[in-house]
């Protein structure tokens, strides 16, 4: 039994934990805010793929490591604007379109990583970015070195967290988003465009996505290769639904699964016969399992998936 | 601008689509192959000779449309009922492992062939059917979007077919490589072509579209899945049974999936490994949005993708551009399909 515990008992848990659950934060982030403005964005997978390439790519070549984020969340609001004129002007199938958008955004990173390296059996590196001590705090015992001794995006995730909650409840801009993902009608009777409203929020939300991946290369690992992103997009969906669409509620769900993401990884170390394989489906499983609790209590933005075209109802 | 829904949609326009779509993806892949330094022209002069230039390319453009034919169906009559069966990746690998699990049972080596065969390609099916039953069922019974959960099972099921083949169906004689026992040798399909890896799969699966086909078109069942798709509330008022409806529809559709992965093994590969597919599944679901969901013109898409895909094997190889441009290519003719549907719907107004 004391092994279960002295994991929990250990710093470099907690630490892990908030590692772990930075890219789930910006992509669920991101996910939450499409669909309060109404879009299913399932393009998030293949958009964390863009962002994890992308940004590794510009500090490969040079650029610095917060140059990397920013093309990362550009390159992000790219897909996201490409997913935002399919759907939203468009009015094509949220489903398809975003899936279209994940196979294209992440062949087309293999291609041009491929391109950009092209022959290196094992993956190049990058110097990632180092964790940030934040003097006095960083030396309060177990919590200093769990909560401040973290690199500087996942202090930016978190700040976003609360810079999400505030835009969306205490704003004009926020208010407008919400309504828009539950009656872009009224939007449109207040004076604001719901397309070019939900245009730029997709857009908003899909640069959080390339963020997100960014932080892979960048900062929890320091190469990139195909295939790298092993379904933390698909995760993040599910995480909203979890969250029942609140930014405080996310940032929750992305804790709880990287806290069990990363006992699961210590867990296998220690438990012997236990196939790791098992360990490896916690995640999946976990996100089903958080599907099935919230499915009927979670309050879904009424116009989520419902294309909107003036003068229709 | 805005738009305006055609009331008559021509016959011409709905044909043209996917030929237009396709176009406008080489397009741009054109462009792509350009930036990278090489000549478009010749590139996709490459991809063709490579897929269809020889005997050799040409038994492995139709080896590789074969799964994708099915993988393709799984796609369009879930879509088609708007069941979104993401899950054709992880329903194909568990279509795969049950053929070889079945063999493992000792009296299978000593049944005549074709019943081995009809067997396992029986079991390969069901095993798909049960991945995408679990969603369905979350679906009908707790309201949980199938979207994620087929998305998520993919991943399960990966890890599930590397549990077994590393565990209990680990061939002992791999000398170590994580690979499944083979496929009894009764199981193996029949080759089409001497000395090609060209497999009778490719006649089930084309059997399998017009059976799909006649379903949609002349059955109860196609009819219901059909209205369940386009209107379910009046569906359920003129007496559809919704789930049962959803429940036949997902039968069919995994169990097209599982088929892909079964006959993978027993006509290409024989036994199961974690790369056996190489995401199918996937490109199911490019090929029956291509195909506008018909049957039929899933066989056609099927083979563009897999022109693509064998044939820029050959052209990445000639020009030194990463055969990744196949993926992309089809990945965008997805999205330039679905803008083509829509013009052929819709006229644009000022």
């Amino acid at each position: 039994m004391s092994v279960f515990l002295d994991i929990l008992a250990s710093v470099g848990m907690w630490e892990a934990v908030l590692r772990i659950a930075t890219p789930l934060i910006l992509g669920t982030l991101g996910v939450l805010l499409c669909e309060r403005v109404g879009v299913l964005n399932l393009g998030i997978e293949g958009i964390m793929t863009f962002g994890a390439m992308i940004g590794w790519l510009t500090v490969y070549s040079g650029g610095d490591l917060w140059t990397g984020m920013l093309v990362a969340a550009l390159g992000g609001a790219m897909f996201g604007f490409l997913h935002a004129l399919l759907t939203v002007p468009l009015g094509l199938s949220q489903h398809v379109t975003g899936l279209g958008i994940t196979l294209f955004a992440s062949s087309f990173s293999y291609y041009v990583f491929r391109l950009a390296v092209p022959t290196a059996s094992s993956p190049p590196t990058v110097e990632p970015f180092r964790p940030l001590e934040i003097p006095l705090f960083a030396d309060i015992p177990f919590l200093g070195p769990v909560l401040f001794n973290q690199t500087a995006p996942t202090y930016l995730a978190l700040v976003m967290v609360a810079l999400l909650a505030w835009v969306l409840y205490r704003t004009p801009l926020g208010l407008a988003i919400r309504m828009a993902g539950e009656n872009p009608h009224a939007v449109d009777a207040q004076g604001i465009d719901p397309i070019w409203l939900r245009i730029g929020t997709i857009m908003a939300g899909s640069a959080l996505m390339g963020m997100g991946g960014a932080f892979l290369t960048l900062a929890a690992f320091n190469s990139f290769f195909p295939t790298m992103i092993q379904g933390r997009g698909w995760i993040c969906v599910a995480l909203v639904v979890f969250a029942s669409w609140r930014p405080a509620r996310a940032l929750l769900g992305a804790l709880l699964f990287a806290f069990f993401d990363a006992y699961q990884l210590r867990l296998q170390t220690v438990v012997e016969g236990v196939p790791y394989q098992l360990f490896l489906m916690l995640p999946y499983v976990l996100s089903i399992v958080a599907l099935i609790l919230m499915a009927r209590r979670a309050r879904v933005p009424q116009a989520l998936m419902q294309p909107y075209r003036r003068g229709e109802r | 601008m805005r738009f305006e829904r055609r009331d008559h949609p021509s016959r011409l326009l709905t044909v043209l689509a996917p030929i237009g779509a396709i176009l406008a993806a080489l397009v741009v892949a054109g462009l792509l192959i350009a930036i990278a330094g090489a000549n478009p022209i010749r590139a996709y002069g490459l991809i063709l000779k490579g897929a269809f230039g020889s005997r050799l390319g040409l038994s492995e453009t139709l080896t590789r449309a074969t799964p994708l034919i099915l993988t393709g169906l799984a796609a369009a009559v879930a879509f088609r009922a708007r069941l979104w069966n993401i899950g054709g990746e992880g329903q194909l690998y568990l279509g795969a492992l049950a053929a070889p699990a079945l063999g493992m049972i000792p009296i299978m080596a000593s049944l005549p062939a074709p019943i081995t065969i009809l067997l396992c390609l029986a079991v390969g099916a069901i095993a798909g059917m049960i991945l995408l039953l679990i969603p369905l069922g979350l679906r009908l019974r707790f309201g949980v979007d199938e979207v994620v959960t087929t998305l998520l099972l993919n991943f399960v099921a990966v890890l599930f077919v590397s549990l077994m083949i590393e565990g209990a169906m680990k061939d002992p004689l791999a000398f170590g490589w994580p690979q499944s026992v083979p496929v009894p040798d009764s199981a193996i399909l029949p080759k089409l072509m001497e000395r090609t890896r060209l497999h009778a799969g490719l006649l089930i699966a084309l059997a399998m579209s017009v059976a799909v086909w006649w379903l949609q078109a002349r059955t109860v069942f196609g009819m219901r899945a059909r209205a369940a798709g386009l209107n379910p509330r009046a569906a359920a008022f003129a007496g559809v049974p919704l789930g049962r409806t959803l429940i036949a529809v997902a039968c069919l559709s995994g169990g097209l999936a599982g088929l892909a992965g079964a006959i993978e093994v027993m006509g290409v590969k024989g036994y199961v490994t974690t790369d056996l597919s190489p995401s199918y599944g996937y490109s199911g679901i490019v090929i029956a949005m291509l195909a506008n969901l018909n049957p039929i013109g899933v066989i056609g898409a099927a083979l563009f993708s897999a022109v693509m895909f064998v044939g820029a094997d050959s052209m990445s190889r000639a020009l030194s551009i990463p055969s990744y441009i196949a993926d992309v290519t089809v990945a965008l003719s997805l999205l330039t399909m679905l803008v083509a549907i829509f013009l052929a719907q819709y006229r644009i107004r000022r």
